[in-house]
């Protein structure tokens, strides 16, 4: 009986530290959105994240007023009338890697993923699921995937005469260059 | 043995919510605590007539159009004014985040006017707290009117007129931000003698957001120095109108005493009154151009 609950304590401190983590604090998030009108574009490089390869984990949080813009006036009006980033500074997504079996982290190489996961923005989560590649290189993982979001269906209201100007699909970036974490 | 499963379930459990919370722990450390700095305090760099703290940030120009028509009580002959303008043009940029140039033409006296906007304190909340946001504003105006009087020596210099201002501004919430500038202007040559060639000022203004693409301003100048001078009667500025966004364009649409469109001509020398009806219809347009594109980090 003792020995059993030692051998579960000992597991899970065992699993604990085997859990080998990630992470980035540069990693890059941009969007862009083409439509005949006008070109929008935006990159945040001061994205942090954090990739477990145990598990497949990954957390990612970028701040809402790192994201650039071209033009000024389109960098206020993304902060103050779209992502009122005031109130609500922070986006974030929860995944996981679905077919991790198939990423052997030991070997160099580009591995195609699916991750499957919560992603948060202006205060509303949905369920997305996008399709990325995992690298292997020696010293890290870089991570990317490209997928598009709609903006409506994150609450964010955009008024109808810029409708046109803005892009139905947006098209997301995401690039991140993991090194492991100091235990 | 039920217990010990149990147990044993219960940490795998704990184990992968450990796992979980880990790494959201793990980014929440890794978060750098930002400097969050206010923006849009107001909508454009100017409340109405004056600047606002407002800035044009790096590499952005500003092409400014500005009108004032005729007072409402011209009457209908004048289709309340409307039938006569005054315009000023005015071209300015940001050469730094904390440093906005800018130079313009007024129709009013004939004038050419330059100005430098300071940044020197913006408010911020986060890493570092900073109350109220502060710009220093430097002006001149040159008058190219010709001389009334030919016959006495006319210098160069009797033609410029220096404006200093200090704005302290807060965005209080996200729908009211107020300003408080005291000013001084000083007037190289005044009509007679008696009239004052420095004034001293206070301004406030105010906006109130009333959708997140209009917001109502309000903007006044106290004139402390005695407003009759010996030449002409002056009256405080006052200013209401409001700020409509579209896009590209920041329109000013309003109402004001004042003729001038520059700290020289609305500080000491406006002459309308407001409650003789002495009110010009009024508006700015601001249209910006990105000259400077931000570059995107070399490393992706």
């Amino acid at each position: 009986m003792k020995r059993l609950f030692l051998f579960s304590l000992l597991l899970t401190l065992v699993l604990g530290a085997n859990a080998q983590k990630f992470m980035t604090k540069n990693g890059y998030i941009g969007f862009f959105s083409h439509t005949p009108m006008e070109d929008i574009k935006a990159d945040n490089n001061q994205v942090v994240g954090v990739l477990d390869i145990s598990s497949g984990e990954m957390v990612y949080q970028a701040l809402i007023k790192s994201f650039h813009f071209d033009r000024a006036l389109m960098e206020e009006h993304f902060n103050e009338n779209y992502m009122e980033s005031d109130k609500i500074p922070k986006s974030i997504f929860k995944g996981k890697i679905t077919n991790l079996a198939s990423v052997d982290f030991t070997k160099p190489g580009t591995y195609d993923v699916t991750v499957d996961g919560d992603l948060t923005i202006h205060d509303v989560t949905n369920k997305i699921s996008t399709k990325g590649t995992i690298e292997v290189v020696s010293g890290g993982i870089n991570a990317s995937s490209k997928f598009n979001i709609v903006p409506e269906d994150y609450k964010i209201a955009i008024p109808g005469v810029v409708r046109e100007k803005i892009d139905k699909n947006l098209g997301v970036t995401v690039t991140m260059k993991f090194t492991p974490v100091a235990k | 043995m039920k217990r010990l499963s149990l147990i044993l379930f219960l940490s795998l459990i704990s184990l992968g919510i450990f796992a979980q919370d880990d790494l959201m722990n793990l980014v929440n450390q890794s978060t750098p605590k930002e400097i969050n700095y206010t923006t849009a305090t107001f909508k454009s760099t100017r409340i109405m007539n004056g600047h606002s703290i407002e800035r044009m940030p790096h590499g952005q120009l500003d092409v400014r159009i500005s009108h004032r028509f005729g007072t409402l009580n011209s009457g209908g002959y004048n289709f309340f004014g409307l039938d006569q303008s005054n315009i000023h043009l005015g071209l300015e940029y940001g050469i730094t985040n904390w440093l906005m140039v800018g130079v313009g033409r007024s129709e009013f006296e004939k004038t050419f006017d330059g100005f430098a906007k300071f940044s020197i304190l913006r408010q911020s909340t986060g890493a570092k707290n900073m109350p109220v946001s502060v710009s220093v504003l430097t002006s001149v105006a040159l008058k190219t009117l010709k001389f009334t009087d030919q016959t006495r020596t006319n210098y160069f210099t009797s033609r410029l007129a220096y404006v200093g201002q200090i704005l302290v501004a807060r965005k209080i919430n996200e729908a009211f931000s107020v300003q408080l500038t005291p000013s001084y202007v000083h007037r190289n040559l005044v009509a007679t003698e008696l009239d004052p060639n420095d004034i001293f000022a206070l301004g406030a203004g105010a906006r109130v957001k009333l959708t997140k693409r209009v917001s109502l301003n309000g903007e006044y100048y106290y004139i402390a120095n005695p407003k009759t001078y010996l030449s002409q009667q002056v009256y405080n500025p006052l200013s209401v109108g409001f700020d409509i966004e579209t896009g590209g364009h920041v329109f000013q649409l309003f109402f004001t005493n004042s003729l001038g469109m520059t700290e020289k001509q609305f500080i000491g020398g406006t002459t309308g009154q407001w409650k003789k009806g002495d009110i010009h219809f009024g508006f700015n347009i601001s249209r910006v151009f990105t000259l400077v594109k931000h570059q995107k980090p070399a490393n992706y």
